[in-house]
């Protein structure tokens, strides 16, 4: 018998379903106080940043337009709450369903590949995040810090951006060897990224040198997609930012399937 | 089709330059209990991995319930229940979700997997704890609640990892019963155990394994009277090891000294307990061989690098 290529496609089938189920059991237990650990970070950030310094930093240049910066600080931000929950959720809770309770182990002894292991896991972390964010969207909307009909549409955006970073961080899951792994990722890939993607000052104060490493950040283009939302306009390049946030989830996807196949052929 | 229930033939796994199975050949017939017994590492859970397309073998075939393996490998796991050596219950959610959460796993409905629980926790001696989470269970218990959830999908088949490993004598007893129990039902059972006694109860038929070979087959009464005298007497206390060495030996088939004791493996037990009469300082212990000395004899009485 040859031994199956770990980059051949995904064979997925519906079981990915009751996993994600499983998930969804489990966090029902425990909503209320995740959910208040997931938004109670990025309002405080929101509050202090956008209240404190957008006194002193008054109106920013965004979109054409000059903007209060509680609005652009908001708009930017909650893009990276969906991409630090959809991250969370992909490294440490998956981490510790495959490594440390072995979950998966004992869901793969039932008729459930671990392909469709892997795709419940993403398609979960993407709906934390979106509950997350969910969330923080409505806090804004009581703040009345937009209430553009818009948001609507940032709403399938965001659940977007959390199902790029799932993948992404889904990578990293399949590498690790013990919960410390991760600090990296944060240190070394999420908090970098998040100064230079445009979150809480406008992209062109950047030198041009790093403005052309920031155009190719995976969060760059999830604000890009989301932030006029917040101003009741549309994105300036939706499909470039859109192919952007795909491929990147695509990729990672593939990518984390192949190094998770590694990791469980033993 | 193949009277066989599960066949493997041929098997063979190297890691790097390590061969951990080794031309594995073996099947269950329906209804049998077939046990594997090895020391560490002879390749048993290397072997059940495999049997679960979890380790792709580098040769050799599998075919279970007419289907082959790593083709149907779904198709297969929807009718094999499985214990691993380590227990993978959700820590989260109680006895009854856990059944109810793993039958899903298995496309099956939620009403016919909420049917099921009550007989399954009955089955478990969990009826008492169906809202216990597993952190509330003793080992046993928890031992228990796997054999129960890999029961949900009412399997032919039932592949257990050493089902008793860390069990106290009572939750070993419960758990054996069990298992009779379900051998009686007309399930077949592929067992790999560390417990001669367990294997000697349950099996009808043993393979024992050494590095990844296969290195005896058969049933377990048959296995002892082909390989073994039927009765050992132990001599151990001060003076035990020259006896080893003297004129008594001749009263043994065979003799072999492990540590302080001698053991004298023989046909006619009486010449030579009349014999050892004669040395009232040491302490003597006449029983039958059992499959724990075939064991010995089979492997040798060396501690594995793994253990």
């Amino acid at each position: 018998m040859n031994e199956r290529s770990m980059w051949r496609p995904p064979e997925l089938s519906l079981r990915w379903w009751p996993v994600f189920l499983r998930n969804l059991l489990v966090w029902r237990k425990l909503a209320i106080p995740s959910l208040v650990g997931n938004i109670a970070e990025p309002l405080m950030w929101l509050v202090a940043f956008g209240y404190g310094m957008g006194a002193l930093v008054g109106q920013v240049h965004s979109g054409g337009s000059e903007v209060p910066y509680i609005l652009f600080l908001a708009s930017g931000s909650i893009c990276m709450s969906a991409m630090n929950a959809a991250s969370f959720e992909a490294l440490y809770s998956a981490f510790s369903r495959m490594h440390v309770q072995k979950t998966w182990d004992g869901i793969m002894n039932a008729p459930v590949s671990l392909d469709s292991v892997v795709l419940a896991e993403m398609l979960w972390a993407g709906f934390k995040a979106v509950f997350t964010v969910t969330a923080i969207l409505g806090v804004m909307l009581a703040l009345d810090i937009s209430h553009s009909l818009k948001l609507l549409a940032a709403w399938p955006v965001l659940l977007g951006v959390g199902v790029t970073f799932s993948c992404i961080a889904l990578i990293f899951n399949a590498l690790a060897k013990n919960y410390d792994f991760f600090t990296y990722y944060f240190t070394l890939f999420l908090t970098p990224m998040m100064f230079l993607s445009g979150i809480f000052f406008p992209r062109d104060q950047l030198p041009a040198p790093v403005r052309l490493v920031s155009e190719l950040l995976p969060l760059t283009h999830a604000v890009e997609l989301v932030r006029p939302m917040f101003m009741d306009q549309w994105p300036a390049h939706p499909l470039r930012s859109g192919l952007v946030l795909a491929a990147y989830a695509i990729g990672g996807f593939w990518i984390a399937l192949a190094l998770t196949r590694r990791r469980f052929r033993a | 089709m193949s009277p066989l229930l599960f066949e493997a033939r041929n098997l063979a796994k190297r890691y790097g330059n390590t061969s951990v199975v080794d031309d594995l050949s073996f099947g269950i017939a329906p209804g049998e209990c077939l046990g594997v017994i090895g020391p560490n590492g002879a390749g048993k859970t290397t072997t059940i991995r495999m049997c679960l397309g979890l380790t792709t073998p580098d040769h050799g075939s599998i075919t279970a319930l007419g289907l082959s393996m790593p083709r149907d490998e779904l198709a297969i796991k929807a009718q094999l229940g499985v214990v691993s050596q380590f227990d993978t219950l959700d820590p989260d959610f109680s006895c009854a979700e856990n059944l109810l959460v793993y039958g899903r796993y298995f496309g099956m409905k939620d009403a016919v997997i909420r049917e099921r629980i009550p007989r399954l926790l009955e089955f478990a001696a969990l009826s008492h704890k169906a809202d216990a989470r597993p952190g509330e269970l003793s080992g046993g218990m928890r031992r228990r609640l796997s054999l129960a959830r890999a029961l949900v999908n009412d399997p032919r088949l039932l592949l257990l990892d050493e089902p008793t490993t860390g069990l106290d004598p009572q939750a070993r007893h419960l758990m054996w019963e069990r298992l009779q129990w379900l051998l009686q039902q007309g399930k077949s059972i592929l067992l790999t155990t560390h417990f001669m006694d367990e294997a000697e109860r349950l099996c009808s038929r043993l393979l024992v394994l050494d590095h990844g070979r296969k290195i005896a087959e058969g049933g377990p009464r048959l296995l002892i009277s082909e390989h073994l005298e039927a009765d050992v007497v132990e001599a151990y206390g001060n003076g035990a090891l020259q006896l080893a060495e003297s004129p008594l030996k001749a009263l043994a088939a065979r003799v072999e000294v492990s540590g302080e004791t001698v053991f004298f493996y023989t046909q006619d037990a009486k010449p030579l307990l009349d014999a050892l009469a004669a040395h009232p300082q040491l302490r003597t212990l006449h029983r039958p061989a059992n499959l724990e000395d075939l064991f010995l004899k089979l492997t040798g009485r060396q501690i594995r690098q793994e253990g």
